[in-house]
This record gives C-alpha cells, structure tokens and sequence, in this order.
C-alpha cells in the first residue's frame, strides 16, 4: 500500500475554487430556501385550503425523494420543457428547493406552537399585523428552532456533494476532475472528505455562534 | 434512440427498483446490528469504549455520504483489492445507517432515567443484564418513532449508488433518460417510485410519534 498526495495537492487551486462554489452556492439556497420556508409555513396556517395542501404536497414530495433524483428532473427535465439552464443554476435551484421544504417543516412547528397570547400582546402593543408577525412572532419562532435549522442545514450542505452529478463545479465535481487527471482516486477523495469535514464544522459553529447575535436574548440562556 | 412505450419505460424502473428495496433492507439490518453494537459501546461507561463509539458516529455524520461511498469503492484498491459497486455501496450504507441509528439509540437511552440502570445494579445484575433486561425495552419506546424515520433516509442514500454504478432506480433512471431522451416522464416515475417507497415509513414515524406522545 502506498499512498501518494502529491499529484493531488498539485490541483489544490482546484479544490479551493471548488470548496468556494460548494460553500457560496449552499449558503445562497440556505437564505432563499429560509424565505421561502417562511412563506411556505405561513402559508400553510394561513392560505386557501388548496393552497395549503399543495404547499404541504410540494413539503412531502421533496422530503420522501432523493435530492439527486431532484437533481436530474430539474437539469435535465426543464430543457425538455423548453427552459435553458446551466448545471450551475440548476443545482442553485435544486438545492433551495429542498433545503426550502426541510426547512418549512421546522418553521411550521415552530409557528404552530407559539402562543396565541403573544399575537394579542403584539396587538394590544399598538402594532400592525405585520409588524407582530415579523418581530412578535416569527424572530422568537425562528430562534427557538435556531439549533434545528442549523442542524439540518449542515445534512443539506453535506448532501450537496450530489450536485457533481449534473457537472455543476462544486468540491466533489473538482474532486473527480483531478481524479481523472491523476488516477490517485483513494487520495483525492480523502483529501475532498476531510474539507467537507472542515467546511461543515466551520459552518455549524459559525451559524450556531452567529445565532447568539441573531437572538441576542438567547445569550446566556443556554 | 429507442421506442419505448410508458409501461415499458414504467416496468423497467420497478424491475430496478426492487434493487432498490434489497440494498435498503441490507443497509437498514446491518446498519442496526452494527449500530446495537456501537450504541452499547457508546453507553458503556467505559471510557476508552465511549471515545471510540463517539468518535465514529462523529467521523460519519460530518462527511457526505456520497464520499463514503467513494471511500468504500476506491478504498480497498490501495491494498490491491477489487471491491464490486454493489459490496461498496452495502458497505458504505451499513456504515452510515451504523451511525445515525447509534445516535439517535443513545439520545433514547439517556432519556431513561439514571436511576433505572442503579436500580439494576443495585440488583447485582451486570452491565449487558441491566441493558437488556430493564433500560433498553424502555428505551425501544422512544427510539421506534425516530428509528422508523431514519430508515427514509436510507431509501434515499441508496440512490447516491448509483454515481458508482450500481444499478438501482436512480441509475435505471439516467440509462432510460439517455435512451428515451424523456427526462420529464423519466424522472417523474423514478422519483414517483421513491414517494411510494418513503411516505409511508414518513407516515408511520410521525403516527407513532404523535401516539407517543399522546400517551
């Protein structure tokens, strides 16, 4: 047995500018999908009763498939329908898809289970509906299910090495370019593991810190 | 470019999907064996045990599954064994379900109160005695709900196996597409046959869950 990285190292520019898209392109899908996420809840109380069970068709359909499988229907179903899209966009777009659905599932618990009191409390502070909904309501929601948001987000930003599948240029698509080219598959792909690792570690703490300054009443609390 | 009609197109994905089913009950069995065993080394009490325990249900849940996949697969190459995609792909899933399992065995264990496993010893009964015969079945309670809802996760792991050609739903899926050229119809089956596969054990867990918790 012998293990050689340096044919691997020698792409690291590679690995880098892979590891930069992976992060962007699943930070990007994580604040689109929480809109949306948001949207998709409320939604879920709130709309038409066909509205609401089509977002909770939508919230299913996503969460009992595969994201590759997500993967292939958007890149290579939408141009059979006539709609141009690179890899790129399409696993931008795969990707909030299903880190949305996730993500209402968890805000929706989050919502149903906040009082009815603290509305009236807002109410009976003089605020507009909206302005209970956005400050009395939802940030208190949101930073109750903070851990949990950030717990999946990591499982996302780990299945996103799937989007390689469609060519999309993330740190798994680098990591087979260079095995390709090398032929040192066991290497690259240990090297790849350990920055997804990193990557995913550094993520976390950062969301989890980054909560405190969010929901700075949780300081302490914890 | 071949002709295929809907039920041929239809026909061949569920041919392919009992692949599917096989490598999904192999990984979800293994994976719980396995995951007994690091469950009970995770709880032992016994340091050295625990660290070890911890440390791989750490090592698993920080990487993507797809590159334990291609670990397994590549792996064994190194020491000049050749490993076929359909033993990487058990191994790697056993691995991952492994992991999961443990974890969410142990958060069930620790809810048992500590006094139950004093109580046991208190009896004179032995650690794997105490485990057994008094904290697990309490435990088995809390762990089914979540034990059935991770065994989605495996359905839908298995479809990562196919990037290294192992020949289940999702790869009968690309192989049609690139025959038919109808990736609507394709993919809309293929991830229709996953639905089918993973909603009820979704149902199941969150039934069980709201019975428990009703209780």
């Amino acid at each position: 047995m012998e293990l050689n990285f340096d044919d691997v190292t020698r792409y690291g520019a590679l690995l880098i500018e892979g590891s930069i898209f992976t992060v962007v392109v699943c930070v990007a899908a994580g604040l689109v999908g929480l809109c949306l996420a948001i949207l998709f809840a409320e939604g879920q109380r709130r709309a038409a009763r066909a509205l609401r069970i089509l977002i909770r068709a939508y919230v299913e359909f996503i969460r009992n498939t595969p994201f590759i499988v997500q993967l292939f229907f958007i890149f290579f179903g939408l141009p059979s329908a006539g709609v141009k899209i690179d890899a790129n966009t399409a696993a931008f777009l795969a990707l909030t898809l299903n880190v949305s659905a996730y993500f209402t599932e968890i805000v929706r618990g989050a919502l149903e289970t906040t009082p009815k009191g603290q509305y009236e409390a807002g109410a009976a502070l003089g605020l507009r509906p909206r302005q209970v909904f956005f400050h009395v309501v939802l940030r208190p929601a949101l930073a109750k299910v903070w851990p949990a948001l950030v717990s999946q987000f990591t499982l996302v930003f780990l299945g996103s090495a799937a989007m390689s599948q469609i060519s999309a240029e993330d740190l798994t698509f680098a990591g087979q370019f260079i095995q390709s080219r090398t032929f040192r598959a066991f290497e690259v792909y240990i090297v790849v593991t350990l920055i997804y690792a990193g990557l995913a570690l550094a993520i976390r703490s950062l969301l989890l810190l980054s909560g405190g300054r969010l929901f700075p009443w949780l300081r302490g609390a914890r | 470019m071949r002709q295929f009609t809907d039920w041929q197109i239809t026909t061949l994905l569920l041919d392919a999907a009992v692949w599917t089913v096989v490598l999904s009950l192999i990984a979800f069995v293994g994976g719980a064996l396995l995951g007994l065993v690091v469950t009970v080394m995770r709880v032992s009490g016994k340091k050295p045990l625990e660290r070890l325990s911890a440390g791989f249900i750490a090592a698993v849940q920080s990487i993507p599954l797809l590159m334990l996949i291609f670990l397994c697969f590549f792996g064994p190459a190194v020491v000049g064994v050749e490993i076929s995609p359909w033993v990487a792909a058990a191994t790697a899933l056993i691995l991952f379900a492994a992991a999961f399992l443990a974890e969410i065995w142990r958060s069930s264990i620790q809810a048992v109160p500590r006094g139950q496993w004093e109580a046991g010893k208190a009896l004179g009964l032995r650690f794997l005695q105490v485990f057994r015969d008094i904290v697990a079945p309490q435990a088995l309670r809390l762990a089914v709900p979540p034990t059935v809802g991770f065994s989605v996760q495996v359905v839908k792991g298995t479809a990562l196996t196919s990037i290294i050609g192992f020949v289940e739903l999702t790869k009968a899926g690309t192989m049609l597409n690139n025959v038919t050229f109808r990736p609507f119809f394709v993919f809309a089956v293929v991830a229709l046959v996953y639905f089918a596969l993973c909603y009820p054990l979704s149902y199941a867990s969150r039934l069980l869950e709201r019975r428990l918790a009703s209780r």
